[in-house]
């Protein structure tokens, strides 16, 4: 496509100090993060914590009350048709018109663009080439979601916005959407996800932020979170009763347990170690509010 | 409108991009059968049945053409005012108004398009019932067709302002129509659009007078019944124009392009 890319490689979303009130309501507390150019982010949280409200601050569709942000250089609350012309918006509700077919309303918003990727080449990228002709509403909610998703390519965005993409799929629908979305990856875009779904940022995305009433508790790859926050889990079995045994230095404790047990000529009886799931830390950090409460 | 019809426009010039939204919205209006149904055929199938049951004189001419006269008085609210209000409501709720936002589509080019594609709808719905009425009960065409385009510009214009001025208070998709129709078809009896109002009470009457679908009427009578110009009427230009500056004033403070917030 001969798209220039900038010589030294400059952050596609920069944000730092970002707050926003609604009311009385708080609803972005100070929220700091960066993402690099190709890389997929997810913003993970539980309702309410700040996602959208972020989210909606870098597409342009709301103002700040403070703090820096920068989206492909440009700040979204001036936003030109320039910004536009490089972004790609998937919202976390919007119906299109039900008349029209697939293939027509890819077209229409082609029209939009000033160098809009081929409507046939996205339909089938999405997968609804068997539905290029068929009503929007003759689609299943699925197969919606992806032509929403179809209509926020057919620019060829460099930057785009996915607000919880796979609500209410079935397992197949999700694993089809999460391969599309790492095709996006493979095409060089930007992908800010925004989602609920533990597994879903835990398998797309290359970082992800954990968003908690309007504050950012932690941000690293999926590998780091789970790493750093939580100790290792060991298990076994002595005399029948379970033991479980929860350490920064697994390496060690593992050790002593083992020559323990060998130079006791025993075994240990279902030994496991694991670390915790993205789901454990994430529960974990989102419920310690909770327990200083407590 | 055929599919074929929309194409991607080579360049992104603005009026290559109006064109494309002008397309695209007679598209969508026309792939709709029920707005196609009730915006465009409704007050042609209200001209078969009323043209028909009066008898005597309106205003010195045959009642065909009085009723030709109200109706597109009515046709015009219709589309311009009941029309665009629930397509407005429709999309802002259905988040399409917000989605299209984050495109480079400039919303004046979309609001313009929108507007027009209206107009053009109200147009042919004119030209409809005008051929109608010659075949069926020998209607006049306009004895000033620059007079009464101007006219039914200034109506248009005026009714789309209190339209989009009505969807930025509708809350839901589903109430629209409702809400809407119970504005407009009580306007429509009580300013004479479906026929006299002479013999209304006082107290309806008074109501109808204030309404601007009375003044558009009225200006619709003057230059398609009388030959008069559209200039000859300055009071109904004024009321028609307080009524859509204040559409116009309030869309301005009050529209929204996201869904209302439940």
């Amino acid at each position: 496509m001969g798209r220039v890319y900038a010589s030294s490689p400059m952050p596609a979303i920069e944000v730092s100090g970002l707050r926003k009130a609604y009311g009385s309501l708080e609803a972005v507390r100070g929220v700091d993060f960066t993402i690099e150019e190709g890389e997929v982010f997810g913003l993970l949280g539980p309702n309410g914590a700040g996602k959208t409200t972020t989210v909606e601050i870098l597409e342009g569709y709301r103002k700040r009350d403070a703090g820096e942000v920068r989206v492909l250089g440009h700040d979204p609350e001036r936003p030109g048709p320039e910004y536009r012309e490089r972004i790609g918006v998937v919202l976390q509700q919007s119906q299109l018109w039900p008349n029209l077919t697939v293939r027509e309303t890819h077209v229409i918003f082609a029209g939009y663009y000033r160098a809009p990727r081929d409507v046939d080449e996205v339909i089938a990228l999405v997968g609804l080439r068997d539905k290029a002709d068929a009503r929007v509403k003759s689609l299943s909610g699925g197969q919606k979601r992806r032509l929403d998703l179809g209509i926020a390519l057919v620019g060829d965005p460099d930057l785009v916005f996915l607000d919880e993409p796979t609500p209410g799929f079935d397992p197949a629908a999700r694993r089809a959407a999460w391969e599309m979305i790492r095709s996006l990856r493979s095409l060089g875009k930007t992908v800010l996800l925004t989602t609920h779904y533990l597994d879903e940022a835990e398998q797309l995305s290359d970082r992800v932020a954990v968003l908690r009433e309007g504050l950012i508790v932690r941000v690293g790859t999926p590998a780091e979170l789970t790493s750093v926050d939580l100790q290792t889990e060991i298990r076994y079995r002595r005399n029948g009763e379970e033991v479980l045994v929860r350490t920064d230095e697994p390496t060690r404790v593992l050790a002593e347990l083992t020559s323990a047990a060998v130079a006791r000529g025993e075994e240990l009886e279902g030994l496991q170690v694991r670390r915790p799931s993205l789901e454990e830390v994430y529960l974990a950090l989102t419920a310690e509010e909770e327990e200083v409460e407590a | 409108m055929s599919a074929e019809a929309i194409r991607v426009p080579g360049r992104r010039e603005p009026r290559a991009m109006f064109i494309h939204q002008l397309r695209s919205e007679q598209l969508v209006f026309w792939r709709s059968r029920e707005a196609a149904f009730f915006i465009f055929l409704f007050p042609l199938l209200l001209f078969l049945l009323l043209g028909s049951v009066y008898s005597g004189r309106f205003q010195g001419v045959p009642p065909s053409w009085a009723v030709l006269a109200g109706l597109i008085g009515y046709g015009c609210a219709n589309t311009a005012f009941a029309g665009l209000a629930i397509q407005i409501v429709i999309r802002r709720e259905n988040g399409i108004l917000k989605r299209l936002r984050s495109t480079p589509l400039p919303p004046a080019t979309y609001v313009m398009a929108l507007l027009v594609s209206t107009l053009l709808v109200f147009a042919l719905q004119t030209a409809a019932l005008f051929l109608l009425g010659r075949v069926l009960y020998g209607t006049p065409f306009p004895p000033d067709w620059g007079s009464f385009v101007a006219t039914v510009v200034i109506g248009a214009g005026a009714f789309a302002a209190l339209g989009t001025a009505t969807a930025s208070v509708i809350r839901s998709a589903e109430g629209s129509s409702a809400v809407v129709n119970f504005i407009l078809l009580p306007m429509a009896f009580l300013t004479g659009a479906f026929g006299p109002a002479h013999g209304y009470p006082t107290f309806l009457r008074a109501i109808g007078d204030v309404l601007p679908l009375k003044y558009f009427v009225k200006l619709v009578n003057a230059v398609y019944l009388h030959g008069h110009g559209f200039w000859t009427q300055p009071e109904a230009l004024a009321v028609l124009g307080a009524w859509g500056a204040a559409g116009l004033v309030f869309t301005i403070f009050k529209f929204r392009w996201e869904p209302t917030e439940r």
